[in-house]
């Protein structure tokens, strides 16, 4: 299978690719093994490449006053074997090792997979739930984004056509973790739940729960959240947000890998195991 | 037409320059303009893993990639693995314990083997089927293909 024909540009400073990105029909490569795949098939046909992949300022994985910051263009082999995420953040190196395969995550970056958005992709349930802030630059300066915020359909999210997803931030978390039920070809998530839990001891003081895979873009789970708070989770309190996770769940796909009902199952099934495996941390 | 790019990419040792459309696949380009057609074409969707080749030291699938995006890597493919006489230690796990069918997917599968075990010199059986997790043997012959690199990670 071969893409349409299009113009390849390598831009050399951050700044390059946004001049390049406002004069072109232009769309961004970096690792492409979202990219790629499509031009393939020819559902998408840009006119113009810039490959950002080389760009050091989409690079490195450091701790500022705190926070992690993770580069857009690092790869989720990066991600999956930093010292620094495993310490701080372990349930993002956890869900970087469960995307595709060795030579998928050698490829793919963190930023490419955000601004894709694909339905099935992992890291968006991640990011929701740890409540992960955008840094993004485009022809009009520097703006952050809120990841509950920024995923708002299927393949669409907040970002405008000369914009750049720079880097990633988030919180240190421990009592955190996903679950996912995987296609068994792609490994792509059929329900993916990421659950972030402020313990107290044995009392959750407030949860976040994000969710993938199962409809047109990752979400938030309010209900099956305000169902933990103040609680101790025992068994029966997980029970009742893995049901009320089930039940709230609403745009849910149907597709040759899961009916819709299927899915509204394993919302719950994948739920309960993400609650309970940062509950166990 | 697209403006062609000038690559200059150093395969098995030896640096290739050439000037390719931006749309060259660098499976293709191996293949059709190297000659090297040890690295093959299985799925073409980036899943079967029969075009695995290594890339700046990581294992990479050589049809998710524009041989563009490939200028200035170092890159080995099954070719520049061994020779006649002289056999990587993976390939003469592959060899020893029979790890192939018909074939199709073991320049791939010896590539993912090489870049685990760099990884993870002792890998056990389960690290191995992780690590293999990106290639597809359709004759599903993977109990030999587990055995031939746990074969290979012995030999060192």
């Amino acid at each position: 299978m071969i893409p349409t024909e299009f113009d390849y540009r390598r831009a050399a400073t951050l700044d390059e690719a946004i001049s390049l990105l406002s004069e072109t029909d232009g769309k961004l490569l970096a690792g492409g093994h979202s990219l790629i795949p499509l031009m393939k098939l020819r559902l998408s046909e840009p006119g113009t490449l810039i490959d950002i992949a080389r760009l050091p300022e989409l690079k490195g994985i450091a701790q500022s006053d705190g926070m992690i910051e993770i580069g857009a263009g690092t790869t989720h082999h990066e991600v999956e074997t930093s010292q620094l995420i495993r310490e701080q953040a372990p349930v993002l190196a956890e869900c970087a090792a469960e995307i595709g395969d060795p030579q998928v995550r050698h490829r793919g970056t963190l930023g490419g997979s955000l601004a894709h958005s694909d339905p099935a992709a992992d890291y968006p349930a991640v990011m929701v739930a740890l409540d992960a802030e955008f840094h993004i630059k485009g022809s009009g300066g520097w703006r952050a984004a809120r990841a509950s915020e920024f995923f708002q359909d299927m393949f669409t999210v907040d970002l405008a056509p000369d914009e750049v997803i720079v880097k990633v931030r988030i919180a240190p978390v421990k009592y955190a973790a996903y679950a996912k039920l995987h296609q068994r070809a792609s490994h792509y998530a059929i329900v993916g739940v990421c659950a972030a839990l402020d313990l107290d001891g044995g009392v959750c003081r407030s949860a976040r729960l994000g969710l993938t895979g199962a409809g047109s873009h990752a979400v938030r789970m309010p209900e099956a959240e305000a169902s933990l708070a103040g609680k101790s989770l025992t068994a029966d309190v997980i029970d009742v947000a893995a049901r009320t996770a089930s039940d709230n769940a609403s745009d849910l796909s149907s597709d040759l890998h899961a009916s819709e009902d299927y899915r509204r199952a394993m919302v719950g099934v994948f739920t309960r195991r993400a609650i309970e495996k940062a509950a166990s941390r | 037409m697209s403006e062609p790019v000038a690559i200059s990419i150093n395969v098995n040792g030896k640096s290739e320059a050439a000037t390719v459309e931006p749309r060259r696949l660098l499976v293709h380009f191996l293949r059709e303009e190297l000659g090297l057609t040890g690295t093959h074409v299985g799925c073409d969707t980036t899943q079967c893993g029969a075009c695995t080749v290594i890339m700046d030291g990581q294992t990479v699938k050589s049809c998710t990639i524009f041989a563009a995006q490939a200028d200035g890597s170092e890159i080995t493919t099954i070719e520049g693995v061994g020779s006649d006489g002289n056999l990587h230690p993976m390939q003469e796990g592959f060899w020893e314990e029979h790890g192939l069918q018909c074939g199709y997917c073991t320049p791939g599968m010896i590539m993912a083997g090489i870049g685990l075990l760099k990884e993870n010199p002792h890998p056990s059986e389960q690290e191995i089927r992780e690590g293999i997790a990106g290639n597809l043997c359709r004759c599903t012959g993977y109990q030999h293909i587990v055995k031939a690199i746990q074969y290979a990670a012995e030999k060192g």
